[in-house]
């Protein structure tokens, strides 16, 4: 690790002043993620301004019903919380999927956000990639990738995002509020993580110095008709190969809303509006859910080795829509989850 | 430089020049000032500068569990963390789980269960059950298997593990009755 500098502000406001005045500053909360990459020489800020000291880490109903997920506040502590686990249990489940019982005491739920994909050849410094190392090259393509992208890739990164919790969020339409010294905004979950494009270092749309200090639920959380499918190589303490947040209302046996998100395929969570279309106003059936599989995938372009999530994903998204319709797991419960 | 070496030609690197700060920790009930620099982790305060060995370092990287630790009663990784991260935090390691002569019940029950082979992982294992009995999520052996999913044992000993873990949680539950 390289020597760098560090503070723990007390407030919001002197946590995004501190920014100022150093040449690469970034923010810690939980340090999962950042300090092992600071460890793999991928990161090597100067600052770091930590952040468990912030009051953020709370909890709380919001007016229009809703519940606003507190930056700081752990992805245990969330997943584990009653509200959560009650009326938003899609987004518990999708916590619960990930990572380890230690790690998710640490990581936050801003963390959750920030966090980068874990393709080998982003972490391993020998090898070419542009999201590391702009203009470097992509070392998985044509090389080894069956964890990586098959849909809106680009030529320049095939990378994948990560994150369990995201593809919920994603899913049931949180927005992320950030806050800088200049000022304050709010970005629709769809808009925060972005495709590689030509600019594959960036992984969301954050402007330097912006600090997530929430995430806002919207009020309806689909806790009746869900599901959070996720398949990997072992049951527990993996990443995703394909993952499908599922959430459906019904009114007797035909679809009146529908989500629909998979992680595991892309360089953000990817949700697909046009496979939700197919699904509203259709009857609840294998028919109607192989449809909207195959559209999810209708552009998914394979890399040699990861050509298997093509198909693994049309038959995730069909397993997982069928379980929510069946609306199974009332409440959170990850001893359940993804088992076949 | 690199960290990822732990060769002895890198061992001056380990150690670079360390700044005038300290940090003031309270592990197992005692408050120690330790002069580290910020870039040291919870792990190596521990290990290297208090003194403290019986929390493992494994892969260094969070994926092994061998260096858990209880902060505030929760089970965390102590090599993904920074030290002065955890200043005003109540860190307790397997050396503040049991006493001299009075072996913590999960101690006793790793014993019982022949719970190990190297014994490398077990401060890991034994401090990450606690923190999965402070939890209290786990009943079954199938939630006891996946609430410790983050522990890996390279001797495979886990069905002692596991027959260990879950002797304590059920005498936890009796006792709750």
């Amino acid at each position: 690790m390289n020597p760098f500098t560090l503070n723990r502000p007390e407030t919001v406001d002197a946590a995004v002043r501190s920014v100022t005045g150093y040449l690469r500053p970034a923010f810690i909360a939980g340090g999962t993620n950042i300090l092992d990459l600071m460890k793999e020489n991928v990161e090597h800020p100067t600052h770091l301004i930590g952040l468990n000291k912030l009051p953020l880490n709370t909890i709380e109903a919001t007016a229009d019903g809703g519940l606003r997920l507190g930056a700081t506040a752990t992805n245990a502590d969330t997943a584990w919380h009653p509200e959560v686990q009650q009326r938003y249990p899609l987004l518990s489940q999708a916590i619960l999927a990930g990572a380890s019982p230690q790690l998710r005491n640490m990581a936050t739920n801003g963390g959750n956000l920030m966090q980068r994909t874990r393709c080998y050849y982003f972490y391993d410094t020998a090898t070419p990639c542009n999201k590391r190392e702009p203009g470097s090259g992509c070392g998985a393509i044509g090389g080894f990738n069956r964890i990586h992208a098959i849909l809106g890739a680009s030529k320049h990164c095939i990378a994948t995002h990560p994150s369990d919790m995201c593809i919920a969020l994603a899913a049931l339409e949180a927005v992320v509020h950030v806050k800088s010294k200049d000022g304050e905004r709010q970005i629709k979950f769809e808009d925060f993580h972005r495709l590689p494009d030509d600019q594959p270092e960036r992984d969301n749309t954050l402007e330097p110095g912006e600090l997530i200090t929430a995430i806002e639920l919207p009020a309806k959380g689909f806790a009746e008709h869900f599901s959070y499918l996720k398949l990997r190589d072992r049951q527990s303490y993996a990443f995703a190969l394909v993952s499908v947040a599922a959430a459906l209302e019904l009114n007797g046996n035909t679809i009146t809303d529908a989500r629909l998100a998979l992680g595991g395929v892309a360089h953000k969570p990817w949700r697909d509006k046009k496979a939700e279309a197919l699904l509203i106003g259709q009857p609840a059936t294998e028919a109607t859910f192989r449809q909207a599989a195959e559209a999810v995938m209708k552009d998914a372009v394979g890399q040699g080795l990861n050509d298997f999530k093509i198909e693994l994903g049309k038959r995730a998204i069909v397993r997982a829509l069928k379980q929510a319709t069946a609306g199974e797991h009332k409440a959170a419960d990850i001893f359940t989850n993804s088992n076949p | 430089m690199s960290t990822v070496s732990t060769s002895s030609a890198a061992d001056d690197q380990l150690r670079p020049p360390v700044p005038p700060s300290s940090v003031t920790l309270r592990i197992n009930g005692e408050d120690r000032t330790l002069h580290i620099a910020p870039w040291t982790t919870l792990l190596d305060a521990l290990r290297e500068y208090a003194g403290l060995t019986g929390t493992k370092k494994g892969c260094d990287h969070g994926q092994c569990g061998s260096c858990t630790v209880l902060v505030d009663g929760k089970r965390i990784n102590s090599c993904l963390t920074l030290a002065a991260l955890q200043e005003g935090s109540d860190i307790t390691t397997i050396e503040g789980l049991g006493q001299e002569g009075q072996l913590h019940p999960l101690q006793q029950a790793f014993l019982d269960h022949d719970a190990f082979q190297c014994g490398y992982c077990t401060p890991g294992q034994i401090c990450s059950a606690q923190g999965l009995i402070n939890e209290g999520k786990a009943r079954t052996e199938d939630e006891i298997r996946e609430l410790m999913s983050g522990n890996i044992c390279r001797c495979g000993a886990y069905v002692g593990i596991l027959n260990a873990v879950k002797e304590v949680v059920d005498a936890q539950q009796a006792s709750r009755r």
